[in-house]
């Protein structure tokens, strides 16, 4: 029981630019195990399994329930949480590797700066007329609110895009999660005041059109995002925009 | 006056730093967020439950002074009056706001919003997206934060870190030292000033409820170039949580504001699957004890008890230090609907669907109600002067703080839901004040001498450079969870002296062996371990401030409880006893027939107590100790009397 091990295979990168290698590393075995907690103990005692003192594994995490998206990376080739993906039940030895369409920064970390670009994109935001007390917000059923809700709890964490064979790292393409946020503000009734804006946004090189309607993105989201019925929303809300261009332009 | 835009830089980017940058954006300010990681990451996003507001939705006659005495009771009449108070009428209009932002609030039926009942208040005011509030609220400053980058009024700057305040000849915080995590390059930003919103320190205790940046090393850092740091030692436990190896994950008092219950088997060793024992066989004991708020009392008072139950009646499930949080009785459809974050958080870590099999859980570190010293201008009615410069500013001038990395709103407790409110408020309300401080000042920082940044600058740099030369045996993350396993151990729940001198020499011991650290990283891209040691160096002198004000509080207050120092208040004790005893008192001496046997004892040892220690717990660096201090708490509109929840 005590002498139980967990066994890792980590892909490891010092620098943008350098190759990337693979590290092997075994940890003890504790009961309800995450990645996390193992990485922790790499960090505790970086020593490869061959015994070589190494600079322990660099990774990004922050909440550790799943509810930053921070910690996203390739697990037994899955993207996934760390955080959530339990010991237990994944085979060994347990592969990690970084997201393959975002730029490596260190080991595992990436940087998904795009996502958050794209956002501003969009305008993922609802034009208040200011922080002042003005009064209640608009009455919305809750049904509305309910929809809203899940769309909402994105955590632009990539794992729709590291999915998406439309997603490179050389394309422009925005992806799933950017087209679920213009219909999360499209749905509200003060956001879908700039509706068309926004619509606009995802017309263009990289939008809505580029989708290849691979439906892998709503499989490997964690939140259950029905990122597959925003998509076709967006695409219809864009088939009328394009159709009221032509009319009024 | 200056010819270009105030601008501040604010750390943090969580719901404190957010708000404030929102509101400086749109008084024309020039803002520059710094954040650990990307916006939208930070520790805010970990809030379940909601956010008070005593909008009355429910027509139960909530008022927002019934909130302000709620949240005054709560934290057990250490929290400074004024600024509650004012915290609790700009609350309706807080909710509001962030409804218009588009936070996807749960409605009724008319498409309004609902609220729940969260602990220590008998009232429906908590309103909640489910149960990820937090994160909801995080994700719609973040996006008006995001459209004042899009207008060109806000910079950010992810992935760096906070190093310390640049602080010129008169000691007046003129800019930060920040850190590219990245780069590993470490410059100076000059700003008119800067705000501290980095969040709390659970990472002292290892392993708590809060995110791997919450180390309070920036809060330390404060201390430690001279800022005041206060009422280090009210550290909130919560009830509930379900244990883990990394982290001790939360289950939102939101679960029981549904209708959840906490139990033990009645028979210590009934192993019996839990949906097999009988009602009458189960021990509901906080509602037992507390018919009045039943298993809503607050957060300290919830937490004794189930420390109680599991290590001194030994009724633990199972025999382990854990009880049953059951919502077995509330259907899918509900459960679903109102707390599905934190049904799927515990599927997922413990495999089991808590719709159908009660909940394990156990109390964890969650919440510091202390953090830097700030101050607050009050007016003339009982609020707070929004346009005082003094308002969040720390004891060294141009340096504010705000939302949990301050020790303003909560006392010695913190009421559920009232976390998310003080950190928007404080965000919100401090902006006029910077404004107002920056037109006070006689010099600009553009007349500041450079000399003063590359003082500050080479400090960290050099600073660093002694880190990674560091080559000693201690391996840094190792030393950090045996500081996080003293803290555990002897500055809980449960507090008594022997074990906080036992601490505070197990924390110097860590301290010595902390000089034989070896930087187990030394490479020059994207390296963290630097960055760590100097955390842990911080969370280190941290871990002394709470142990050493929890060592000299010779009392039971709040979250701070020492049996040896309990006033065992009478079972029958009724709090108006009291006001009734200090009027009485006016007129002379009270008779001991006056009130029942017992009771006026009570009361005089209760108010001797309070003349000794109602006040405020203020650390400061001297001679490598925090020396301690105690400032008057401001209980001018309420007061203070023992607190009673059954």
């Amino acid at each position: 029981m005590t002498d139980k091990k967990i066994n890792f295979k980590i892909k490891r990168q010092d620098k943008p630019g350098l190759p990337s290698y693979w590290q092997n590393f075994q940890v003890p075995y504790k009961p309800f195990a995450n990645i996390i907690s193992c990485l922790m103990e790499i960090q505790r005692n970086p020593t490869t399994k061959a015994g070589i003192t190494v600079a322990p594994v660099t990774w990004d995490c922050n909440c550790l329930e799943e509810v930053c998206g921070s910690c996203t990376m390739v697990i037994n080739g899955k993207v996934r949480q760390a955080c959530t993906a339990l010991v237990d039940n994944l085979e060994q030895p347990i592969a990690l590797e970084p997201m393959s369409k975002f730029p490596v920064v260190r080991d595992l970390q990436v940087n998904r700066s795009r996502m958050f670009e794209n956002l501003k994109k969009v305008k993922a935001w609802i034009d208040i007329d200011g922080s002042h007390d003005i009064g209640e917000g608009a009455i919305m059923p809750d049904s509305d609110r309910a929809k809203r809700y899940v769309m909402s709890e994105c955590m632009t964490c990539g794992c729709c895009l590291e999915a998406c064979p439309q997603f490179s790292l050389n394309n422009s393409f925005m992806g799933a999660a950017t087209f679920n946020q213009v219909r999360l503000f499209n749905l509200h009734p003060a956001g879908s005041m700039n509706k068309e804006e926004r619509l606009d946004a995802v017309m263009g090189e990289g939008g809505i059109t580029d989708c290849g309607n691979a439906q892998v993105c709503v499989e490997v989201c964690p939140k259950n995002i029905p990122l597959t019925e925003s998509i076709a929303d967006i695409g219809r809300q864009t088939s009328w925009q394009f159709i009221k261009n032509l009319l009024v332009k | 006056m200056m010819n270009r835009k105030k601008k501040i830089v604010i750390i943090g980017g969580g719901l404190a730093g957010l708000a404030l940058a929102m509101k400086f954006c749109e008084r024309n300010g020039e803002v520059t967020v710094v954040s650990y990681q990307s916006l939208k990451r930070s520790h805010s996003v970990c809030a379940q439950g909601g956010i008070n507001a005593a909008i009355d939705a429910k027509n139960e006659g909530d008022s927002p002074e019934k909130h302000f005495y709620d949240t005054i009771k709560g934290g057990d009449f250490l929290a400074h009056q004024p600024l509650v108070r004012d915290m609790c009428y700009q609350a309706p209009a807080i909710i509001h706001l962030m409804d218009r932002m588009g936070v996807a609030f749960n409605r009724t039926g008319e498409g309004h919003l609902d609220f729940r009942r969260f602990g220590g208040t008998l009232y429906n005011r908590t309103a909640f997206a489910g149960a990820t509030t937090g994160q909801q609220l995080v994700y719609a400053l973040d996006e008006q934060v995001r459209r004042n980058i899009h207008d060109g009024n806000a910079t950010t700057l992810e992935w760096h870190e906070y190093l310390g305040a640049v602080l010129d000849s008169d000691g007046i915080c003129r800019g930060a030292v920040i850190h590219d995590l990245k780069t590993n390059e470490i410059y100076t930003l000059p700003a008119d000033a800067v705000v501290l919103a980095t969040g709390g320190p659970g990472q002292v205790y290892g392993r708590s409820t809060n995110s791997v940046v919450n180390t309070g090393a920036a809060a330390t850092t404060a201390y430690l170039q001279g800022a005041k740091y206060a009422n280090g030692e009210f550290i909130q436990i919560h009830p509930t949580a379900i244990p883990g190896q990394d982290k001790l994950r939360l289950m939102s008092e939101s679960a029981r504001g549904e209708g959840g219950r906490i139990w033990v088997p009645q028979k210590a060793d009934d192993r019996r699957d839990p949906k097999k024992i009988p009602e009458n066989e189960r021990f509901y004991f906080l509602e037992e004890k507390y018919p009045l708020f039943k298993n809503l009392v607050p957060r300290d008072v919830a937490s004794r008890e189930i420390y109680d139950i599991v290590y001194n009646q030994k009724m633990g499930v199972d025999g382990d230090p854990m009880v049953y949080l059951d919502l077995t009785h509330k259907s899918r459809e509900f459960l679903d609907n109102r707390l599905g974050g934190i049904m799927d958080i515990y599927t997922k870590f413990t495999g089991v669907d808590p719709r159908d099999h009660p909940m394990k859980i156990f109390p964890a570190v969650h919440y510091s109600m202390g953090g830097l010293w700030t101050d607050y201008g009050p007016d003339q009615n009982g609020l707070i002067d929004h346009g005082s410069p003094r308002n969040q500013m720390t004891s060294i001038t141009g340096l504010f703080a705000a939302g949990e990395a301050d020790y303003q709103y909560h006392g010695a407790n913190r009421l559920g839901a009232n976390s998310l409110l003080s950190c928007i408020y404080t965000g919100l309300m401090m902006a006029r004040g910077i404004m107002n401080y920056t037109d006070s000042l006689e010099k600009s920082v553009d007349d500041i001498p450079s000399t003063v940044f590359d003082d500050a600058r080479n400090h960290w740099k050099n600073r660093f450079k002694e880190i990674k030369k560091m080559n000693g045996r201690e391996n840094p993350y190792k030393l950090h969870q045996e500081l996080g396993e003293v803290m555990l151990a002897n500055v809980l729940i449960v507090r008594d002296n022997k074990s906080l001198e036992k601490a505070t020499d197990e924390i110097n011991d860590i301290e010595t062996r902390f000089k034989d650290v070896k930087c187990v990283d030394t490479s020059d891209w994207a390296n963290p371990s630097p960055s760590f040691i100097n955390q842990l160096f911080c969370m280190i002198h941290l871990s002394k401030i709470i142990t050493k004000g929890a060592l000299l509080r010779d009392e039971f207050r709040g979250s701070h409880y020492k049996p040896d120092f309990d006033l065992i208040q009478p079972k029958d004790f009724d709090p108006h006893e009291y006001i009734e005893y200090l009027e009485q008192k006016q007129y002379g001496d009270i008779s001991e027939d006056k009130f029942p046997a017992g009771h006026l004892d009570y009361m005089k040892r209760f108010e001797e107590n309070n003349i000794k220690w109602l006040k405020t717990t203020v650390a400061q660096f001297k001679d490598n100790q925090p020396d301690i201090t105690y400032d008057k708490v401001d209980t001018s509109l309420i007061t203070p009397r023992p607190r009673k929840y059954d």
